[in-house]
């Protein structure tokens, strides 16, 4: 089961570095800085991870310049840049 | 980019795909089999290896087949499959934001299964996700530790998720099972005839003996400001709020067909349609494990070892294997029964509760069409990226829809990728040496 014991990788999130473990997914990243949601759905809803198994696409978001990467099912690696949805800044969410 | 071609391809690298590709991969040899799998790593949804190590059963049957030389592609989505004129099959998919083909002799389709998430008012909150989907979520590191969780939905898949959670460190507050307390009861009376499926349950049980355990009770709204706090539960004795950090609500598995459906197989009841060694109604594809009506780890595994031994020609063996599929068989079908949904859950919906939550299209406005192509194509419900696997099986609980036809590709991915499929496809399918067969329109 998870650990916190394992090597950390340095990525970078809408700009700001941060650290995770590797092996965690990016989603996890996420939770990791304190976000549960990143993206908004057409009305404007906040969204986040939902099924945990790349099939809602919930949790997308830009990961290295390709658009509508799960997430989900990418893992963290050393200096992947992850942006999310223009409009659902991390930065501005709870 | 030349695409290999393989004597048998294997979708799904679960339990089922696993065990098919290893006996395929030693019967054929090394490199004549290949394993195609949308995660980082072999394992599935039940054995989704994460950050721990993954559990025993896992780890033998990925070093079976990484001895059998099977090609294991990991992190490739299928989005599309067609017919050669020669009969092989062509897979069209994605891997990190490139095109991928392959050719395949036979197939086997091993694509497990997917939650049934059934919507209610506030279940698009953050903080609100399915409940295998939180366990996924917390094997890829999410955090559990100290949060409150309220387990919520249907079916045995709960306690196992509240047990893990427990272990995590988690405060689960609450697990709350639509099906009556009786029917449970019932189905644990007769455990002792599945020796091996006691003790996990004698397991679960004493590791659950802390947790709140509520039956005829399910989630009615789930409430907060920007994220959960609380949910509201239907329970025997009323309304009861709950406060929580997370829900994770599933109401169960449902097979996962696009694929199948995709290719031409033959569905009924939402399971695919097979004969006794699993071939399917296509010729050369073969499937097992979820995708034939869900059925648990045990008779996954025995499906991956009768499809891949009767993909590779050994009918025989294959055929020694049924009598103990057909035990997991009767299991299977006494646990659906116990876990079978109450009519009431379908009244959780109201006018406003968002359905199809690719598009935000709300109950209301899908409820007047009496078919899934109506409601898809006047309001867009089912049209987004997730194609219909989210809100598919509620609009099936819900409204009796079937589902509509499949189209590729089955998942998004990007122009460019589109582009170099549709090429691929070109070369690949075009009938340049032999006039076209009619088993694939048919």
């Amino acid at each position: 089961m998870p650990t916190k014991s394992g090597q950390l990788v340095r990525l970078e999130i809408d700009g700001r570095e941060v650290e995770a473990v590797a092996g965690t997914t990016v989603a996890a990243a996420l939770q990791e800085q304190g976000l549960l949601a990143w993206r908004r759905s057409p009305q404007g809803e906040l969204r986040g991870a939902f099924c945990g198994m790349g099939i809602c696409f919930e949790c997308r978001l830009e990961i290295d310049g390709i658009a509508g990467v799960r997430s989900c099912l990418t893992p963290v690696a050393s200096g992947m840049k992850v942006r999310s949805t223009p409009g659902a800044s991390p930065g501005d969410l709870p | 980019m030349k695409p290999a071609t393989y004597d048998v391809v294997v979708i799904g690298a679960g339990p089922a795909g696993l065990a098919a590709a290893a006996v395929a991969g030693e019967t054929l040899g090394p490199g004549r089999v290949a394993l195609l799998d949308d995660n980082s790593a072999p394992g599935g949804q039940i054995w989704r290896r994460g950050l721990g190590a993954p559990p025993r059963a896992a780890r033998l049957a990925e070093e079976r087949v990484h001895k059998a030389g099977v090609v294991i592609e990991s992190g490739v989505s299928v989005v599309d499959a067609r017919r050669r004129p020669n009969g092989e099959l062509v897979l069209l998919g994605e891997k990190a934001g490139a095109a991928y083909a392959c050719v395949a002799g036979r197939l086997v389709l091993a694509t497990g299964a997917t939650e049934l998430f059934l919507p209610f008012p506030g279940w698009t909150l953050p903080g609100v996700f399915g409940a295998g989907a939180l366990q996924a979520l917390y094997k890829g590191g999410f955090e559990v530790a100290g949060k409150r969780i309220l387990i919520a939905g249907s079916g045995p898949l709960l306690m196992a998720v509240a047990q893990s959670f427990r272990r995590a460190g988690a405060q689960v507050v609450a697990v709350a099972e639509q099906a009556p307390r009786a029917a449970v009861m019932r189905f644990a009376a007769q455990l002792p005839l599945h020796p091996r499926k006691l003790w996990q349950a004698m397991g679960l049980f004493l590791s659950l003996l802390p947790v709140r355990q509520l039956y005829s009770a399910w989630p009615l709204r789930a409430e907060g400001d920007g994220r959960l706090e609380r949910v509201v539960l239907r329970t025997k004795e009323g309304k009861r709020m709950i406060g929580c950090d997370y829900l994770a609500c599933g109401f169960g598995l449902l097979p996962a067909l696009p694929l199948a459906r995709l290719l031409g197989c033959a569905v009924h009841e939402s399971r695919v349609v097979a004969g006794e060694l699993l071939q399917t109604s296509q010729p050369g594809i073969f499937a097992a494990g979820e995708s034939l009506g869900i059925g648990g780890v045990l008779r996954a595994e025995l499906d991956g070892r009768i499809a891949g031994l009767t993909a590779a020609g050994r009918e025989a063996e294959a055929r020694a294997l049924l009598p103990a599929r057909r035990r997991e068989q009767r299991f299977a079908e006494r646990l659906a029964a116990t876990y079978s949904l109450r009519e009431e859950l379908r009244e959780l919906v109201d006018d406003k509760t968002l359905v199809c939550r690719c598009e935000d299209v709300p109950w209301g406005e899908i409820r007047c069409y009496p078919a899934a192509r109506d409601a898809k194509l006047k309001t867009r419900a089912g049209m987004g990226p997730c194609q219909g696997r989210v809100c598919g099986g509620a609009l099936e609980f819900l409204a009796g829809y079937s589902p509509d036809a499949v189209r590729p590709p089955l998942f998004p991915v990007s122009a460019a990728v589109l582009a170099e499929l549709a090429g691929l496809a070109a070369e690949l399918v075009a009938p340049t040496e032999e006039p076209p067969q009619k088993n694939y329109e048919g």
